[in-house]
């Protein structure tokens, strides 16, 4: 059978994007449809979904409305805090450290960040937990200090978690910021606080943006940092997730959850982004 | 600003630093050393469930990983060739598969396959009572997992594909070479880097992930569950022994990673 060029063409492009096509839809669209419909039905007796049309489930809303308010008022105070320390640290990487150190210290900023979220929130229950730091207070004789399962624990873990995700595209954005700029501003006769405030730092907006975009993304779906330096008294929309899931079985009450949070994470998106947009006047991203 | 910088760092790696200390302690506590002793890594190697959930770990992690680079680079090469159209269509699912927390991942996964297996398991019943039942397994862990590393690896090498130059590809059509030997001689050197890099960040979102696992595993128990599972039982130091192996196997795929980046430098000037 002979093809025509143009056909041919059209078979490979099918043929390359078919895997991805498939698994995008099997496994990203379908099971989204699938949460959007679940969130519409009704628990079944034994748990589970059964079928139904009804708004219930995001009227019921407010019933875990605990763990909606401190996802709303942890994620972002941790979002800021990451972002108070992660801006000097980026700024003093890209513009004030010996080049010849850079990459290594780069490196050694981000490289936390790709070992085990676990591990490293682990390191803390160990550290905040009673044989940890309240023991060594104990020997100087403070006593009875709790430190683990408290919204202060819960926010160190997502500093330590975090930090490094908010230095990357900060950095990016300020490394690559024209020094001619800043030298011209000087020239110019600006103080070194003014040339941040009005070259530096809305150059660098775009990398802040999507500093905190990210980090607030992951920070809303965030599980096991609440779970365990929180100890179920801190606890997030996952984590009532988790329950609703895998504990008391209410899928259709879950899904409502599930359905809004997605709506959560678009908003931080949309959000964001219009504000880099507006800051920057650019329409850019700066990734990883 | 010097001491800043210093107290971040030391910020970063003393925590972890004290759980490797400790995890060579001969005593159980945790404040004290009372001497040095492997006799935890040799306590945490002994356990078959620490191994079991290892072997699963690695075997979902390296099919995962291995199908993300190759439908990733097969999509990204795709998405070159399409209108703008339906390649919007395909961004915006890539974004979409980045950007849904894992937590809704893992609950959409578990929602559509039950439901999905609810309806095929009754039929396959019917047709035979010997016949094999679906379930929740390597399978659902390898599909939830390869999602995010798949428009991993396909955003990763699209970038690289928009940074190549098309000159290089011309000259070899204008040299008779046929598309599939410009395929292999000319476009896929020059990703290759990408696509490594691409593999090892997906190998080690696999392997360090827990929520996704934590609904779609079935039966099943990866390293991050099982880790999990002994800390709510109670810190001891073979936890971190555990967790020192864990974050050694991190440093490792780190450090490759970072090799295969820098071997793009040459190709880049």
């Amino acid at each position: 059978m002979a093809l025509s060029a143009a056909a041919r063409k059209r078979w490979v492009t099918a043929a390359l994007l078919a895997p991805a096509g498939l698994w995008l839809f099997f496994f990203l669209a379908l099971p989204f449809l699938a949460i959007l419909v679940f969130s519409l039905g009704e628990r079944a007796p034994a748990g589970g979904y059964q079928p139904a049309l009804t708004l219930a489930n995001y009227l019921n809303l407010p019933a875990r409305g605990a763990a909606f308010l401190n996802t709303a008022l942890l994620a972002p105070v941790g979002a800021a805090l990451c972002l108070a320390i992660a801006y000097p640290a980026a700024w003093f990487l890209a513009l004030r450290v010996d080049p010849r150190h850079r990459l290594l210290l780069v490196a050694l900023m981000i490289v936390p960040f790709w070992t085990s979220m676990l591990v490293r929130t682990y390191a803390w229950m160990y550290l905040l937990g009673a044989r940890g730091i309240p023991q060594l207070l104990e020997m100087i004789g403070i006593e009875n200090i709790r430190l683990i399962n408290t919204p202060g624990a819960v926010l160190l873990g997502i500093v330590y978690g975090y930090l490094p995700l908010m230095v990357m595209p900060i950095y990016v954005s300020l490394e690559k910021l024209d020094r001619r700029l800043l030298e011209a501003s000087s020239d110019l006769g600006a103080r070194p606080m003014s040339t941040f405030l009005t070259v530096t730092l809305p150059l660098s907006m775009p990398g802040v943006m999507t500093g905190v975009a990210l980090v607030s993304i992951l920070l809303l779906g965030e599980y096991l940092i609440p779970q365990m330096l929180g100890g179920g008294k801190v606890y997030f929309i996952g984590n009532a997730l988790v329950d609703l899931f895998l504990q008391s079985r209410n899928w259709p009450f879950g899904s409502a959850i599930a359905v809004t949070l997605v709506l959560g994470v678009v908003g931080v998106l949309l959000i964001t982004m219009r504000i880099a947009w507006k800051v920057s006047g650019t329409r850019q991203m700066d990734l990883v | 600003m010097r001491v800043f910088l210093s107290a971040v760092y030391l910020f970063l790696y003393a925590p972890i630093a004290l759980v490797v200390v400790f995890s060579f302690n001969a005593g159980r506590s945790a404040t004290q050393m009372t001497g040095f002793s492997l006799q935890w890594y040799g306590k945490a190697l002994s356990n078959v469930f620490l191994t079991d959930a290892l072997k699963t770990s690695l075997i979902v992690a390296f099919t995962s990983a291995a199908l993300a680079a190759v439908f990733g680079t097969m999509a990204a090469m795709g998405m070159e060739r399409l209108g703008p159209r339906l390649r919007a269509v395909f961004d915006g699912m890539l974004a979409a598969a980045i950007v849904v927390p894992g937590v809704v991942i893992g609950i959409a996964t578990l929602v559509a396959l039950a439901g999905l297996f609810g309806v095929i398991n009754p039929v396959l019943a019917e047709l035979s009572s010997t016949a094999p039942q679906f379930q929740m397994g390597y399978l659902s862990l390898i599909a939830a997992h390869g999602l995010f590393s798949m428009a991993l690896v396909a955003m990763i090498v699209k970038a690289r594909i928009a940074s190549l130059s098309r000159d290089i590809v011309e000259a070899s059509y204008d040299l008779y070479a046929p598309p599939f030997a410009t395929f292999f001689q000319i476009v896929l050197p020059q990703l290759r880097p990408s696509i490594l890099a691409g593999f090892l960040m997906s190998f080690t979102f696999s392997f360090d992930d827990f929520i996704i696992a934590f609904f779609v595993a079935g039966a099943k128990t990866t390293l991050p569950m099982y880790v999990f599972a002994s800390i709510r039982r109670g810190v001891t130091p073979e936890i971190n022994a555990i967790a020192t192996m864990v974050l050694v196997a991190s440093l490792i795929l780190i450090a490759l990673a970072w090799l295969l980046m820098r071997e793009r430098k040459p190709h880049a000037a």
